[in-house]
């Protein structure tokens, strides 16, 4: 299997990522956010796993590019002369990018629960709306999921 | 259109024209009215890698680019400019020749050798698989020069539609046998005229 044209992804999921974005920063930032995301996830696109759960990975992507734009304005506040440290974060981004790699060869149960629960920062209540089964089960497939991470050595 | 409607085709756009300015812009694409229906222009850096009629199925033809070349694909217009304009003059009969860069990336071997040949056969005239044959210096090539006319990735651009049947029948075209028919109408061509049913 191929993966789909980029274009497919952006007006599939767009609309989301601009919920996420319109959630986590200022409106005047919402638009940086949003072209930032579609630009990462563009870059990365050739390079990912078929089977990957697209939702929660342009979730995940659009939270982090929020939180580099919430840094980005504290160290506007602290030091006006900051603005050049984008390229430190290109790089700790394609490192970001590889653990979802990992993520994506879990087992379904436990890649669901991890992707839910880390990128996309739901409760195991809400989880188990999703997933289906136990609260208890949840946090076992996450803490599986985890250790086989770390096993990769993986933060 | 609601606002927010407007304002995702807003943020495609820019979206658009930022990726294409950082380099990951592999395949642009747009859709064109033309008098031979929708035409899919798409694009590589450098230049037009593919035109396609709507009876070929737009999104199945960008599915099998993203497979084939690239599956950095996105929706835009800006790098198509001077391809639809150029299509644009020659539909309206002001343009004999369109001299747009293409991509024959798709093309390997003879297939390739064919098509570059087409312009060879000028605007208002046309040539039979035999001749065109002989042109690239493979005159028994017969079958591999309709084969090769048929799979053209880049039709009205590379004029496979001046190819025509030695016994003066139109022969096949992709966009099929009318808009074969009208672009030769077009171009004054006597086949043009005279190619019945």
């Amino acid at each position: 299997m191929s993966l789909p044209p980029f274009e497919q992804v952006v007006q599939e999921h767009g609309p989301r990522v601009l919920s996420v974005c319109r959630a986590m920063v200022d409106a005047a930032d919402v638009d940086d956010a949003w072209s930032e995301t579609f630009l990462a996830a563009l870059s990365a696109w050739p390079d990912l796993p078929t089977d990957l759960d697209v939702t929660a990975w342009l979730v995940t992507v659009a939270r982090r590019k929020c939180i580099d734009i919430h840094r980005l304005r504290a160290r506007r506040r602290t030091d006006p002369v900051a603005d050049l440290p984008e390229v430190v974060a290109q790089g700790a981004e394609s490192d970001d990018e590889g653990v979802w790699r990992h993520v994506a060869a879990l087992p379904g149960k436990q890649r669901q629960v991890i992707t839910y629960r880390y990128l996309g920062g739901l409760s195991y209540a809400q989880i188990i709306d999703l997933v289906g089964g136990t609260e208890a089960a949840a946090r076992r497939a996450a803490s599986d999921g985890l250790k086989s991470l770390r096993e990769k050595e993986i933060r | 259109m609601t606002t927010e409607t407007g304002e995702l085709a807003r943020l495609r756009a820019g979206l658009a024209a930022r990726a294409d300015d950082a380099g990951l812009l592999d395949i642009a694409y747009r859709v064109v009215d033309s008098p031979l229906g929708a035409l899919l222009l798409a694009a590589t850096e450098r230049g037009v890698l593919r035109v396609a009629f709507a009876s070929e199925g737009h999104d199945a033809v960008l599915a099998d680019l993203a497979d084939r070349v690239s599956p950095r694909v996105l929706s835009a217009p800006r790098r198509l400019d001077e391809a639809a304009r150029e299509l644009d003059e020659y539909f309206a009969g002001h343009l004999r020749e369109i001299t747009v860069p293409i991509d024959l990336r798709l093309l390997t071997g003879y297939r390739r050798e064919v098509v570059t040949a087409l312009p060879r056969i000028a605007y208002g005239d046309t040539a039979s698989y035999a001749e065109l044959a002989a042109l690239t210096g493979r005159p028994r090539a017969v079958r591999a020069v309709g084969s090769a006319c048929a799979n053209n990735p880049v039709p009205l651009l590379l004029p496979c539609h001046r190819v025509v049947r030695s016994d003066g029948g139109a022969g096949g075209y992709l966009g099929g046998l009318d808009a074969k028919r009208t672009l030769l109408r077009l171009e004054g061509t006597e086949a043009g005229r005279t190619v019945g049913p």
